[in-house]
């Protein structure tokens, strides 16, 4: 019987669609499998993690828990951070446990392993969290779709508008590895090319607690801005210090990636006035409060931007597989960037031939403590940037038609 | 501005005062470690989990219980010191005499826990938590701006180093100790309750850890991996330092926030190596360390 409905099924839809008949058609091993991988109980737990399996869950139940008749299933996994652990779980989920897609993503390393094993799957990777432009750049590929944003958008977003209100000069407190390697030389590109100029920059280790040494660096380069190239505590860590060293009074300080816990882990004194771009806010309007309510109502705090857009990419994955009478990678990727994102999270959105979801950021300025309504109340947001001038043109060699 | 052979002097003075800053620092989370391997011969793998309990108690104290930093200050330190008692009394004591492998082993699961814990009710990304009044603000010297709060750890730290250092080496309390641990049998035919005095040395090691975590709170991240971070480093300098000596710890601790301060200016990248390239010439040259005693 079941062999009969799917035959049908298949027959249907070939009808409907005038696939060729030598496209697999219809749904492999009777279900959509949605693999979730990311860092569940390291630094970039509260930023991806749990949430981010939560907003997947969110996804397919809002999207009626079946796809074309078949369950939709899923399967989450801690990265560690590490790339061999992540692409090691990403090849026994597409070997033994037939996972048709990966989303979560955080950590830029152990994404770029882990692309790599699902190109050469022909599975699509659903990149929420990552903030390297190489996935759809000089590591892109036609599998790989990147969602929430990127080191291109947030220096456009950061730094462009200050360079053009006058802070001429920069210096950089940069995390010593590839993500903030990546962050300070797109950074530095679209200083210079806004006119301004970089004095220096200082490199500190991941995972470096006392950031005190670095700040008087920064200070005495007598840069109108400290631009702080690093992510999570390192983050927290060197703003605390910076506050405590009176670098906050003397020069502006700029934050360059900044999720929404970050904030909420700082002092509303030390981190207030300061100015960041972000993909999402959760109390931007009516639409994204009302998703982010059932989120927190779940998970237990506000989404941060990863996880919202964790949950806008899984539906738009869901919508083009129903779309496209099928899960094989090759037509729902195609699909995918046929149709146009629309959703709480994707305002003004297409996602390009390159993999690169293009859609509104945000320029937000943390508030001051007497601004605060409610812990939760952190962002406001100051301007909207218009996705084409936030991530910047496609490379013609990622153009993948 | 005053320079010599190419370095800026000033940039040099404010690196110089930052490392020994932070070398106090160390040297107040380095004794704690120093007195519990010294005295009792465990290697306290959760040193580093009771410095960030220690933080955490601080941001509980104000948060739920409205207790400012200056009474957590007094109290964080033995809330924590009886959390030490605790796993000493139930958890390492049945293992007492078993090889050192198995207490190391143990506190690094019990460190594992807590982290784990922490992470799951907290997350990972920490909590704030505001200098104190009284300490905000700084002094503009000739070459920095020196902000109160660390003036604060540096005279803290010296207050705490030197009283424990005088009460271990000086005291009858302290002669007892040393004398528990050379022959506990002897001891206990004098009539001292041996066992009660390696309990309340566990204690007091991990509440010195605790009070270090409470000085932490305001300047740092308090977050759960802060105190992974940190005991690798801690532990470093109590080899080099001899493990066990408590004045070799506390000199150790400052020469090292100097030397790491010094290759922050010089060459960062370096920064959390340095300290493990000394540690590793140190070894080679005095495998005892610098202030241990041959074997």
């Amino acid at each position: 019987m079941k062999a009969i409905k799917k035959t049908l099924l298949c027959t249907g839809i070939a009808a409907a669609m005038t696939v060729s008949a030598a496209q697999a058609a219809g749904i492999s091993d009777d279900k959509v499998k949605i693999g979730v991988l990311a860092d569940m109980g390291g630094v970039y737990a509260d930023i991806c993690g749990e949430g981010c399996v939560t907003a997947v869950q969110m996804a397919v139940e809002d999207f009626g828990g079946t796809v074309l008749g078949k369950p939709i299933e899923i399967v989450s996994a801690d990265d560690q951070n590490k790339p061999d652990v992540g692409s090691s779980i990403v090849r026994k989920w597409i070997d033994n446990e037939q996972v048709d897609t990966v989303t979560g993503l955080v950590a830029s390393s152990v994404t770029g392993a882990v692309a790599q094993v699902l190109t050469d799957a022909k599975k699509i990777a659903l990149i929420s969290t990552s903030a390297s432009h190489a996935f759809t750049t000089k590591a892109c590929s036609p599998y790989n779709v990147q969602w929430t944003y990127n080191v291109v958008a947030l220096a456009n977003g950061t730094v462009k508008p200050m360079v053009g209100a006058g802070k001429w000069r920069w210096f950089f407190i940069t995390a010593d590895y590839a993500f903030g390697h990546a962050l300070e030389s797109v950074a530095t590109e679209v200083v210079n090319s806004s006119g301004g100029e970089v004095l220096g920059a200082v490199r500190a280790p991941l995972g470096t607690t006392d950031f005190s040494s670095y700040v008087l660096q920064a200070q005495s380069s007598g840069a109108d801005v400290i631009a702080l190239a690093n992510a999570g505590t390192d983050f927290t860590n060197s703003l605390k210090t910076a506050a405590e060293f009176g670098l906050t009074q003397s020069a502006e300080v700029a934050g360059l990636l900044v999720f929404t816990s970050n904030a909420q882990a700082l002092d509303p004194e030390i981190a207030g006035g300061m100015k960041l771009t972000t993909g999402f806010y959760w109390d931007m309007d009516e639409q994204t409060r009302e998703w982010s309510k059932r989120f927190k109502e779940r998970h237990g705090a506000i989404p941060a931007m990863g996880q919202a857009g964790a949950y806008s990419m899984t539906m738009h994955y869901l919508k083009a597989v129903e779309a496209a009478g099928t899960d094989d990678s090759d037509v729902v990727i195609r699909k995918m960037k046929e149709m146009k994102p629309d959703d709480f999270f994707a305002r003004n959105a297409t996602l390009r031939n390159d993999g690169r979801m293009v859609h509104d950021m945000y320029q937000v300025r943390i508030k001051r403590a007497d601004e605060r309504q409610n812990p939760d109340d952190i962002f406001a947001i100051e301007n909207v940037i218009s996705g084409e001038e936030a991530f910047g043109p496609m490379l013609a060699e990622c153009d993948f038609k | 501005m005053a320079t010599f052979l190419g370095i800026n002097l000033f940039g040099l003075f404010g690196q110089l005062l930052v490392g020994l800053i932070n070398g106090s620092f160390y040297a107040l989370l380095s004794l704690g470690l120093a007195i519990i391997f010294g005295l009792l011969k465990i290697i306290n793998f959760a040193q580093g989990a009771m410095y960030m309990l220690g933080a955490f108690a601080a941001w509980m104290a104000l948060n739920y219980f409205g207790i400012n930093y200056w009474a957590a200050l007094i109290l964080v330190p033995l809330v924590v010191g009886f959390a030490g008692v605790l796993v000493e009394r139930f958890l390492l004591r049945p293992i007492a005499g078993e090889d050192h492998l198995y207490s190391l082993l143990l506190t690094f699961g019990i460190a594992l826990v807590l982290q784990g814990l922490f992470t799951q009710i907290y997350g990972a990304s920490g909590q704030p938590y505001s200098i104190p009044d009284a300490l905000k603000g700084g002094t503009k010297l000739p070459f920095m701006y020196l902000p109160d709060y660390r003036a604060w750890i540096i005279v803290a730290s010296v207050v705490v180093c030197s009283l424990t250092w005088y009460m271990i080496e000086k005291t009858r309390l302290g002669a007892y100790l040393r004398a528990g641990t050379e022959n506990p049998a002897m001891l206990q035919a004098f009539g001292i309750n041996v066992p009660l005095i390696v309990t309340l040395t566990f204690g007091f090691g991990v509440g010195l850890a605790g009070f270090a975590g409470v000085m932490a709170a305001p300047v740092y991240s308090v977050s759960p991996d802060m105190g992974s971070n940190m005991l690798i480093v801690v532990f470093a300098i109590v080899v080099i330092g001899g493990m066990g000596s408590i004045g070799g710890a506390i000199l150790t601790g400052l020469g090292m926030g100097i030397i790491e301060g010094l290759t922050k200016y010089f060459y960062p990248e370096a920064s959390t190596t340095v300290i493990f390239a000394v540690m590793v010439i140190v070894l080679l040259l005095k495998p005892a360390g610098l202030f241990g005693k041959e074997a």
